[in-house]
């Protein structure tokens, strides 16, 4: 924890301009994100910022580390190769849901599935801002868009799922507008080891005002949202009167005193088990039945993919006699032909 | 009594080995050029095989063949025709046929050739029976029946018995060269060396096949090919994919940049993928991507961080990763990105060897986007252009694409073992911590490239990225002055390596009646064409291009002192429209041919022949 005092989210501003429209919740994402960096201690010129190409993927112009704005869906494979150079940089990767969900659907499930240990803040706000209103992998189904005038037809994609279904080992969900607990979360997706994925549901001002307003707003929130935290029971509610617990194959949402229910039924939220059932269970909690989840719902311990890459390194230098390329020329079926040779 | 045998000595002799796909050809084939390399012939190899891997048995669409050439000259083609045929079964014997030489020896699986496997090869009659190979010398030898009885003991399932009938024919051959059998049973030994009964097995089938060509009687000659007159120094025989995987590790080594290879399965580059996994006691990463993309792109974000990016792929790859290629050009990031063309477009045909990506390469991306343009025009200097492709790559902070093909993937030569102190220097462009002078898009007056600071580093934080930079600062740029202006520097960069790359040399006289140009794998056929002409006494030459973006700067020179200029491709022109367009005031004839298949000697003669005789020269 080398610099911990001596960084400050200061440190981590650029004097540019930052080009996000006036209320776009990217805003508060990036002062949230410099204000964390501080806290986990690591050096500025260890981390690296990747992104794709949206709106969010501006994200790494305004940070003062080192950064790279890839290619569209691509961020995840730029930061896997990154990862894999120099295991020792903090990576973090910036995406959209157009970015990851769509285009670079195909990098986002591999790098969940190899677990290489590297931050991904999927900036979710149902939408293609930057290219001006088109429907996006998650817009809820029916929508009018600029591409979907009648609305549209495929079911969207819940990116905890699909994150879990890639054997991800951790996800987390927040709000744009809770800058405590997005840094709360950051900071857990920081120290965790193996890809974390941050779903951030984030408001598009200008295409998309208000999609998250039912969970976001000041009135509704605390009704409809569930803030979990492991080991504590799932409670909510403005008085923490409310509180999940396990129906069937449901959870269903109770109030604590009423049909019999006591805070002792409500159950306990467990984000490092394995078994993933009620994961998924909290991930797919929808309006108005059940509150949405929110913070880390799943963080589990695996081994990372560059520290199996590297130990592998390790074992075959251990193993081998081949140290460099001259050994490995000579090594096999080789001869040797003298000044004159012929019989 | 014992008939006599008559010993042939050959400067070079033709072998081609053919039959299904599951018959172990190439195995046989690659047995028999590890031998030849090892006492020391000079050899050149083509292996052909259907796309399919266990194509229909018996057809002549299933034949698989491998060609060798081995010599006591310099050999640099496998060659056109064959002086020993071996026909596993009726399909290899009809799909060869148009291959041999007058006079050839045949050698056929006489257990084979019975009239279901007639039929299976659309033969209407006993080919060995209707007189069509009287003019041959014809082996009838019961290869998969004395292989059964030999390996009986062994207690094989009869598949697994069957595999071992290669070796019966490596017997053969063994002694129709005047080999030692010691160096075949050490070759078996190391191939098998984890399962010792297959190991006697097999050197029970190889002395039986030996034995068996000895006292049959049926073989009037046998050759000896003396060692090849090469210079003194340790050799190897070596395959074009192979000499590619590790042209990179010696770069890597040399410039003490981590090789990080990003790469995705596809035929026929996939070996190098395969090779340099193996090669992880090196410090190589070597990473399996998800698709073509992502094995692109995450060896850009691996050459950000200090690597050597490479990515290594065939033409349906090298499309899918143009937009990769594009960020590294606007990144200005060294990146190898190695082309194993085939026959296209599609999937075309995967296994066939062709030259049809060079102007996907030149040109095949959106926005002004220059590469250097590199082509390798033998298996064993495939070494040379990868080392060479990566040289560049990091000295010039740019991507580099080289062009191989499928037949120097797969054929081999022999290769001489370089010393590692002797290539040539490779000077890495980074800066150092805390250099107060860093700018992400300061130049290198010299060279135009830029320096190269990586993650981890003091004091040189940056962002790059795929969004037009400002000269200098790299900051993101819209100005209309400062795009034209960055656009001219990635150019001027570019044509600034024309000063760092050999002059190009010509094989024959600098000036003649007609100057054959060539590029990439080609090399070997247009070499022996145009040295026979030379030898009849016709006034022609040979340029065979290994730096095609930029080309070598005395070029026109050359081709302002010949009175005719053929370009030679497999393709339909594409390096000539490229030196149309660059030289235009030179006339240039065309030879192209798209068959999947390498030149002939024969045919490229024919046609100079043609263009001298018209010149009236």
């Amino acid at each position: 924890m080398e610099n911990y005092s001596k960084t400050t989210a200061k440190d981590f501003k650029m004097d540019n301009d930052v080009r996000w429209c006036p209320g776009c919740g990217c805003h508060a994402v990036l002062s949230a994100m410099q204000k964390v960096l501080p806290e986990t201690g690591i050096k500025k010129e260890n981390i690296v910022f990747v992104s794709g190409i949206g709106c969010s993927s501006r994200f790494p112009y305004y940070i003062n580390t080192y950064g790279f704005h890839g290619l569209h869906g691509r961020g995840a494979a730029i930061a896997t190769g990154i990862k894999l150079a120099n295991p020792g940089l903090s990576v973090w990767l910036v995406t959209g849901d157009g970015d990851s969900m769509a285009i670079g659907g195909n990098h986002f499930i591999h790098l969940l599935r190899r677990n290489l240990d590297i931050n991904i803040l999927l900036i979710n706000n149902k939408i293609y801002g930057l290219t001006k209103g088109q429907f996006s992998p998650t817009t809820p189904k029916g929508s009018i868009t600029k591409t979907s005038p009648s609305g549209t037809i495929a079911s969207p994609f819940l990116p905890g799922e699909l994150a879990m279904g890639a054997q991800g080992n951790f996800f987390a969900r927040v709000v744009d507008n809770d800058l405590e607990m997005m840094q709360k979360v950051f900071i857990a997706a920081a120290s965790h080891k193996g890809t974390s994925l941050v779903e951030v549901l984030q408001n598009c001002v200008i295409f998309n005002d208000a999609v998250h307003s039912e969970i976001t707003s000041k009135e509704l929130r605390d009704e409809n949202q569930i803030y979990l935290e492991h080991g504590k029971s799932m409670l909510f509610g403005k008085n923490k009167e409310k509180g999940l617990i396990q129906d069937d194959s449901r959870l269903k949402a109770v109030t604590i005193g009423q049909n019999g229910i006591k805070k002792e039924d409500i159950l306990i939220h467990n984000a490092v088990d394995r078994e993933d059932t009620k994961h998924y269970m909290l991930v797919r909690m929808m309006l108005p039945e059940n509150p949405i989840a929110m913070g880390v719902i799943r963080s589990c311990e695996a081994y990372t993919y560059e520290d199996t890459y590297y130990q592998q390194i390790e074992a075959s230098r251990n193993k081998s006699t081949v140290g460099n390329v001259n050994d490995l020329f000579m090594s096999g079926n080789i001869f040797k032909l003298e000044n004159h040779n012929g019989n | 009594m014992k008939k006599r045998v008559r010993v042939i000595e050959r400067d070079d002799v033709v072998v081609k080995f053919a039959g299904d796909s599951g018959d172990g050809i190439q195995l046989t084939g690659a047995q028999f050029s590890d031998t030849s390399a090892f006492i020391g012939n000079d050899l050149a190899t083509f292996p052909d095989y259907p796309a399919e891997i266990r194509a229909p048995q018996g057809t002549v669409a299933g034949v698989s063949g491998f060609q060798v050439r081995i010599g006591h000259k310099e050999i640099q083609s496998p060659g056109d025709q064959a002086d020993v045929l071996v026909a596993m079964n009726p399909a290899a014997l009809k799909a060869n046929m148009n291959w041999v030489k007058p006079g050839a020896t045949i050698i056929v699986d006489i257990s084979s050739f019975d009239s279901r496997h007639y039929k299976r090869a659309e033969y209407v009659e006993d080919p060995l029976g209707d007189g069509s190979l009287d003019e041959y010398n014809v082996v009838r030898a019961p290869i998969t029946e004395m292989t059964r009885d030999v390996v009986k003991r062994f207690g094989l399932d009869l598949k697994t018995a069957d595999r071992t009938k290669n070796q019966f024919v490596a017997g053969i051959l063994f002694w129709l060269f005047n080999r030692d059998l010691k160096i075949g049973e050490n070759f078996l030994r190391d191939r098998f060396r984890n399962n010792p009964k297959l190991v006697e097995a097999n050197i029970e089938v190889l002395r039986a096949g030996y034995n068996y060509a000895e006292t049959v009687e049926a073989i009037e000659s046998t050759y000896r090919v003396k060692p090849a007159e090469k210079g003194p120094g340790y050799y190897r025989n070596i395959n074009g994919n192979t000499a590619i995987a590790w042209g990179l590790l010696a770069a890597a080594e040399k410039s003490g940049c981590k090789l990080y290879l990003g790469s995705y399965p596809i035929t026929p580059a996939s070996e190098i993928l395969q090779e340099l996994v193996k090669t992880k006691n090196l410090g190589t990463i070597a990473f399996q991507a998800e698709d073509e993309i992502a094995g692109v792109c995450s060896a850009i974000g691996a050459s950000f961080a200090g690597c050597l990016g490479v990515s290594t792929t065939s033409g349906p790859g090298l499309s899918l990763k143009s937009e990769g290629i594009g960020l590294a050009v606007i990144t200005e990031l060294p990146l190898v990105v190695v082309d194993v063309q085939r026959g296209g477009p599609s999937t075309g045909l995967p296994t066939k060897t062709e030259q049809s990506d060079l102007l996907q390469a030149l040109y095949g991306r959106h926005g002004e986007s220059p590469c250097v343009v590199l082509a390798s025009s033998t298996p064993a200097n495939c070494f040379d252009f990868a080392y060479e492709a990566a040289r560049l790559a990091i000295e010039h902070m740019t991507p580099v694409i080289l062009l191989s093909d499928g037949y120097l993937a797969n054929g081999s030569e022999l290769w001489h073992i370089p010393e590692i102190s002797e290539l040539p220097k490779i000077k890495v462009p980074r800066i150092k911590d805390n250099d107060p002078s860093f700018k992400p898009y300061n130049r290198d007056p010299e060279t135009l490239s830029r320096f190269w600071a990586v993650p981890g580093q003091e004091g040189l934080r940056h962002h790059i990225g795929g969004l037009e930079k400002a000269d200098v600062t790299g900051e993101i740029s819209y100005d209309p002055f400062n795009h034209e202006i960055m656009t001219l520097l990635r150019r001027d960069k570019l044509d600034k390596v024309v000063y760092y790359i050999p002059r190009q040399e010509v094989i024959g006289q600098p000036e003649g009646d007609l100057l054959v140009i060539g590029w990439g794998g080609t090399f070997g056929a247009l070499y022996t064409a145009v040295q026979e002409m030379q030898e009849e006494g016709h006034s022609i030459s040979l340029v065979q291009l290994n730096y095609i973006n930029p080309l070598p700067y005395n070029i026109p020179d050359i081709l302002g002192r010949f009175k005719n200029i053929v370009v030679c491709e497999l393709n339909l022109g594409q390096l000539a429209t490229y030196l149309r367009s660059k030289l235009p005031h030179f006339h240039y004839l065309q030879f192209n041919k798209v068959q999947g298949l390498p030149f002939l000697i024969s045919e490229l003669k024919h046609k100079f022949e043609e263009i001298l005789g018209f010149s009236g020269s």
